[in-house]
């Protein structure tokens, strides 16, 4: 059973993956002739087919797919049309900072958001429960632009505490990160609470007390593995927002990650980049959601025996 | 003295608009160990919210008062966690939907393991190997591969076997068993009947046995008590309440019931419907639908008296059924 589900997913996920790489070909082959692009104006149209026949665009459509293919296989991403850097060597350096960021946002968001959404939830109704959900929102209809100037104004201009911009030094790391944390951490708190009043109204809860167990003990024994299905559910879909918040975050702060890099590549139609980049965050995303399946098939014995009830669609 | 003994117990329940109703009032029961005291009523007549306030269980929204006493101490007097602790020791129940009561995503013998840990201090093996133990007493064949399966894995029938081992657990000495077989069809329900039966025999507890079958009562408890309303209206040993009902809402009630003796009348029921928690008329609750109703009926509520003839018997009644009358 777990093997089946096991491997249903994985496959899924490689499925999806093909999807998004075949996209990428496509989009690339309509976004124009690199000749175009690389060669100047004037170019005789001799030069251009001898150029056409050396990048191997005068083959037909699915011997170029193949070949895509196999050198994306051989991990051979194209050469970045600016600097004549391979493409992925690019994007390999940038991507520590990235994942840097990214990753302490994360982490912030969940040391955050998870316990105060359960502790709204348990003593739902108490001031403690409104404070929370009311700084909540504030927390995530700020614009990630918006929070990360007025941190900037804040604490780089005004009090001088922190470096606004760079990635020398870890001080360097605070304000862009609790910015691209900040909505996700208040997105996750409101997530929680209801999550987890939803489970704490549950039968099974009753019966949890009926056994004498502490609150603690049915918060955390009983509650929280409940609740951290649909909880996984929601970390799954909003890590790509947290990968979109990364480029904004990274602008306003001038951190040299992917984002950047994008933002970059996009402009000056760089598209051996912009596809490196783009294959590396679809793979990102299926990898989470596919860690996400395997979480459930962990947490939740439904799930794991193919009753796919309550889960995800 | 009795195992436990249940004094003027009053539920209130602050509704979402904020205003308090009163589901639950003057309620006094005892039950001695081994008994089983069988607490029987309409639906909606406040059986469920008394078991909790005795458990310990009520909603936040629910505020109990009164005495619950056991062993000498009234447990809403203590403070919270002493409360659990004690209750811990001595009160078990189990409900009417056996597979929502048990945790989706524990295994069984996890979740009878938990309970024998949280009374005993014995290791998490010897906690195993009692859970699968007792797994096998409720009669839940294969008991040791079971055990590592999960609730939705079982039947009905089985999920509820899984609760009363989890209640027995603990080894308590009174065990509240609110509808636990209502949900049940009627094969497995005479089964789990058999068992609460045997497993009360042989560890001696007291139970609070909730049913708004009267037809389980007379083979499962000893005494009987009937709430309408919030309150209870007669208490008396199941055979001289069968016999001779003295309130008129208890003879209504078995006048209602399916006879092995049927003799072709109609069976009857009592017309009108119980009056919610907050329009509760002055006086008997029951008067706007009893046949006897008279004067003086809605002006004071009936205090509950024992019979002069019969000590062991209560009602509360202003006109009672008078003795030579039978159902
Ligand atoms: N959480 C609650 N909020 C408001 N009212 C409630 C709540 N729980 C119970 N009540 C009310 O209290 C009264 C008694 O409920 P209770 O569950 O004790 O009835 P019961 O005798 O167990 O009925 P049943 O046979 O249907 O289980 C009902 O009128 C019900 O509407
Ligand atoms: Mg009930």
């Amino acid at each position: 059973m777990m093997l089946q589900f096991l491997a249903t997913k994985t496959i899924r996920a490689a499925l999806t993956m093909w999807l998004v790489i075949t996209f990428v070909f496509i989009v690339l082959r309509i976004s124009g002739d690199p000749t175009d692009i690389l060669l100047p104006d004037d170019a005789s149209d001799a030069v251009r087919n001898f150029y056409r026949a050396k990048w191997g665009l005068d083959r037909p459509l699915w011997d170029q797919y193949l070949s895509y293919w196999s050198a994306l296989l051989t991990g051979d991403f194209g050469i970045s049309l600016r600097n004549n850097l391979p493409a992925w060597d690019m994007v390999m350096d940038r991507a520590p900072k990235t994942l840097l960021l990214g990753g302490t946002a994360l982490g912030f968001s969940l040391a955050i958001g998870l316990p105060l959404g359960i502790l709204a939830a348990w003593w739902r109704g108490s001031s403690l429960d409104r404070a929370v959900m009311t700084t909540a929102v504030f927390g995530f209809s700020m614009p990630n632009f918006f929070l990360g100037i007025l941190l900037i104004l804040t604490f780089s201009l005004h009090l001088r505490w922190l470096p606004s911009s760079g990635s020398e030094t870890a001080a360097h790391l605070i304000l862009p990160a609790f910015t691209l944390g900040t909505a996700f951490a208040a997105q996750l708190a409101r997530f929680t609470r209801s999550a987890m009043i939803d489970v704490l109204t549950k039968p099974y809860m009753t019966t949890a007390k009926s056994k004498g167990a502490s609150e603690a003990r049915r918060v955390f024994a009983h509650a929280v593995p409940n609740a951290s299905v649909p909880i996984a559910t929601i970390l799954g879909l909003k890590v790509g927002e947290l990968i979109g918040g990364a480029v904004v975050t990274e602008t306003v702060f001038a951190w040299p990650g992917l984002g950047r890099l994008l933002v970059h590549a996009v402009a000056v139609r760089d598209l051996a980049v912009v596809q490196a980049i783009l294959i590396l965050i679809a793979a990102t995303m299926v990898a989470t959601n596919l860690l996400v399946d395997l979480y459930y098939g962990w947490a939740d014995p439904r799930v794991r025996v193919g009753r796919t009830k309550g889960a995800r669609a | 003295m009795p195992l436990i003994q249940v004094d003027t117990l009053d539920v209130t329940i602050r509704r979402r608009d904020g205003t308090p109703v009163q589901p639950v009032r003057g309620v006094s029961l005892c039950v001695d160990a081994g008994e089983t005291l069988a607490l029987v009523g309409e639906s909606g007549c406040g059986k469920s919210l008394t078991c909790l306030a005795i458990a310990g269980l009520l909603p936040r929204r629910a505020r109990a008062q009164g005495r619950v006493v056991m062993q000498d101490t009234d447990l809403l007097a203590l403070p919270r966690r002493a409360a659990r602790l004690r209750r811990r020791a001595l009160i078990a129940s189990v409900f009417q939907d056996a597979t929502n009561a048990l945790n989706p995503v524990r295994p069984i013998g996890w979740q009878v393991a938990e309970a024998i840990r949280l009374r005993r201090s014995v290791t998490r093996a010897e906690a195993g190997n009692e859970a699968v133990r007792l797994l096998g007493r409720v009669g839940l064949p294969e008991p040791e591969r079971r055990a590592r399966e999960y609730p939705h894995q079982f039947s009905g029938g089985m999920n509820q076997r899984a609760m009363i081992a989890l209640a027995i657990a603990g080894r308590p000495h009174l065990l509240i068993a609110d509808e636990a077989t209502t949900a049940l069809d009627v094969t497995i329900q005479a089964q789990i009947l058999d068992l609460i039966a045997d497993l009360q025999a042989e560890l001696g507890m007291g139970m609070i046995f909730v049913t708004h079958d009267l037809g389980i009562v007379a083979q499962a408890a000893d005494r009987a008590a009937v709430m309408y309303a919030g309150r209870i209206v007669e208490t008396a040993p199941v055979t001289a309440l069968f016999a001779s009902p003295r309130h008129p809402y208890t003879r209504g009630l078995l006048q209602a019931l399916p006879r092995v003796d049927h003799d072709g009348r109609p069976l009857s029921t009592i017309d009108g419907i119980v009056p919610p928690p907050d329009r509760m008329p002055p006086g008997c609750a029951f008067a706007p639908r009893c046949p006897r109703v008279g004067a003086g009926c809605d002006a004071t509520i009936p205090v509950s008296q024992p019979l002069t003839e019969a000590p062991a018997r209560s009602v509360a009644c202003h006109r009672p059924v008078p003795l030579s009358e039978e159902v």
